[in-house]
């Protein structure tokens, strides 16, 4: 089952780094929405295979590089 | 005094062979001295009555005795989170090359005194601890953090270190670090934060201090209180540890109780036992109770026919939504009002962030005015709906556990104290607004950008 695991993401938020930007729940709502302020709250970490490239987009889109997407420990 | 030893000091040897493992007056260990005594412990006294430190039973790795002394006293950290502290201890000398031992000694919760009366009446327990954890996880350099507000503190701990560094007491140096004092500045990443050079302010997370802290070295950070513990641990044993307390709640731990109980103060007690039982120790509740904050303002807070009941174990208490933390029970009168002693801790919460994420920026502040209303009787059915909604959303969202501590006492007020939600909805604040409050809560304003160094 190693393929499988291997693609397993996860999303890490650096909540010191943010700035509240919010392009990350634009690109991403299934996983992801603002507070009343616009900083990100995070409603799964894990990242369903097929939300993987809108995961990617979100964290490019990030202008402080706060999101990362890791691949988690099995 | 021109004598080398301290053993050849003027100090008669006490009458009884002072065998530190015998409890003191009230079942106290780390107290004791000072039961018996009536002063400070210096490091005569201190030797007279627990002997040299037992360095051979501490050396690092796997098959360290004192690490799996420790394992087996089932001690739990005294600074908050009661985590296994024999874990901690393992996975920093399990880490790679030298590591680092910082003690926290500062008490940033204001309702506790339990660390400064430690610090005062033992200090060489402390310091015994930090030596003997720095020999088992394999460090080469100890520091002790202590707030800047406190000079006197760190003036007779100064005093302290000079007369082991004469006496050469300690496998390593152990430097003394006075650091700016804000609630948040003693968090465990804002130790390493400052000790390399930066702010007192809480960093992102992974990696952990155990892993990669001070100097990047594996870091243990340890509560003194957990230090002192674990130097009598080093001495007695496991077993002699578990005389006291309970089997799930092994040991004896310091609370600082406050309020309305008859001798508010300092008292060690025995783990596991039920917090009306703790309040005795004060003399009890000196009048009628409402409600118990249990582990002050990183707390949660108690209706008092729940609470008194309540074992002092983390399990029993996790089963309410609060824990130990730092061992603070602040006893609330009837007379009170609840939900303003909230209001002013929440503000104090919000002021004391280190503004560095959303939720302390702008979460806290939202909630804390919004209690406020709530308090003084100016806040709607619809108000109420987005607190809730706003204290839901602290928790998980910071750097840190600083937003977590805040909606956990904010949620707990709610329910404790939910009869009078209702009466301030609807019939506007209590007259116990207007009182003088029974919670010390501390003023001052949010520390500037270059008030963290
Ligand atoms: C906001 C905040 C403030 C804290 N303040 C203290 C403190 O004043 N003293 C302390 O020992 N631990 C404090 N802690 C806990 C430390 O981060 C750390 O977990 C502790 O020192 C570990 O020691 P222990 O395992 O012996 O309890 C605080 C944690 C948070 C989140
Ligand atoms: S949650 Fe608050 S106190 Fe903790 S790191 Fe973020 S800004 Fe600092």
């Amino acid at each position: 089952m190693a393929i499988t695991r291997s693609t397993e993401l996860s999303l890490r938020l650096d909540r010191i780094a943010c700035e509240g930007h919010g392009a990350c729940a634009e690109l991403l709502p299934e996983l992801l929405s603002l507070d009343e302020w616009g900083y990100p709250v995070v409603h799964s970490a894990a990242v369903p295979p097929g939300l993987a490239a809108h995961a990617r987009r979100a964290v490019a889109a990030c202008p402080v590089l706060a999101l990362r997407l890791e691949r988690s420990r099995p | 005094m021109t004598a080398e030893s301290v053993h050849e000091s003027t100090r008669p040897m006490p009458a009884v062979p002072a065998d530190g493992s015998q409890p003191g007056p009230h079942g106290t260990r780390l107290l004791s001295g000072w039961f018996t005594t009536g002063r400070a412990a210096d490091l005569a006294d201190h030797l007279d009555r627990y002997g040299p430190l037992p360095l051979d039973r501490a050396h690092r790795g796997h098959a360290s005795p004192l690490i799996h002394a420790v394992d087996q006293a089932g001690l739990t950290g005294r600074g908050g989170a009661a985590f296994p502290t024999a874990r901690k201890l393992q996975a920093v000398a399990d880490g790679r090359g030298a590591a680092v031992v910082v003690a926290n000694a500062m008490e940033s919760e204001p309702a506790s005194a339990k660390d400064a009366t430690l610090l005062q009446l033992a200090p060489h327990l402390v310091l015994d601890g930090i030596a003997l954890a720095a020999q088992a996880v394999g460090a080469r350099e100890a520091h002790l953090c202590v707030a800047r507000t406190r000079q006197q503190q760190a003036r007779e701990l100064h005093a302290a270190l000079a007369e082991r560094e004469r006496h050469r007491v300690d496998p390593v140096p152990v430097r003394l670090h006075e650091l700016p004092h804000h609630y948040v500045s003693s968090e465990e990443s804002a130790l390493v934060r400052w000790l390399n050079g930066g702010d007192a302010r809480p960093m992102s997370t992974p990696p952990r201090p155990f892993e990669k802290g001070v100097g990047k070295r594996p870091t243990l950070i340890d509560n003194v209180e957990t230090l002192a513990h674990l130097a009598l641990i080093a001495r007695y044993g496991p077993a002699w540890y578990r005389e006291a307390g309970a089997p799930d709640a092994p040991g004896t731990t310091l609370v600082t109780l406050g309020g309305a109980v008859r001798h508010p103060g300092v008292y060690e007690a025995p783990m596991g036992a039920p917090l009306g039982r703790l309040l005795a120790h004060g003399g009890g509740p000196s009048e009628p109770l409402a409600a118990v904050l249990v582990g002050g303002f990183f707390g949660s807070w108690l209706p008092a026919n729940e609470a008194l009941p309540t074992r002092f174990t983390k399990q029993d208490l996790a089963a309410l939504g609060a824990g130990p933390g730092a061992g603070v029970l602040v006893a609330l009168p009837q007379r009170a009002c609840g939900l303003a002693e909230t209001a002013s801790v929440l503000a104090f919460l919000a002021r004391n962030g280190a503004q560095q994420c959303g939720p302390c920026r702008f979460g806290l502040p939202a909630v804390g005015e919004d209690f406020a209303a709530l308090a003084f009787g100016r806040l709607d059915v619809d108000g109420l709906r987005r607190l809730e909604h706003r204290v839901g959303l602290l928790a998980g969202r910071g750097a840190c556990r600083h937003p977590d501590g805040a909606s956990r006492f904010a949620a707990t007020a709610l329910r404790a104290f939910a009869a009078d939600v209702e009466r301030h909805l609807h019939h506007g604040p209590c007259p116990a607004v207007h009182q003088p409050p029974v919670l010390h809560v501390p003023t001052g304003s949010v520390p500037g950008a270059d008030e963290w160094r």
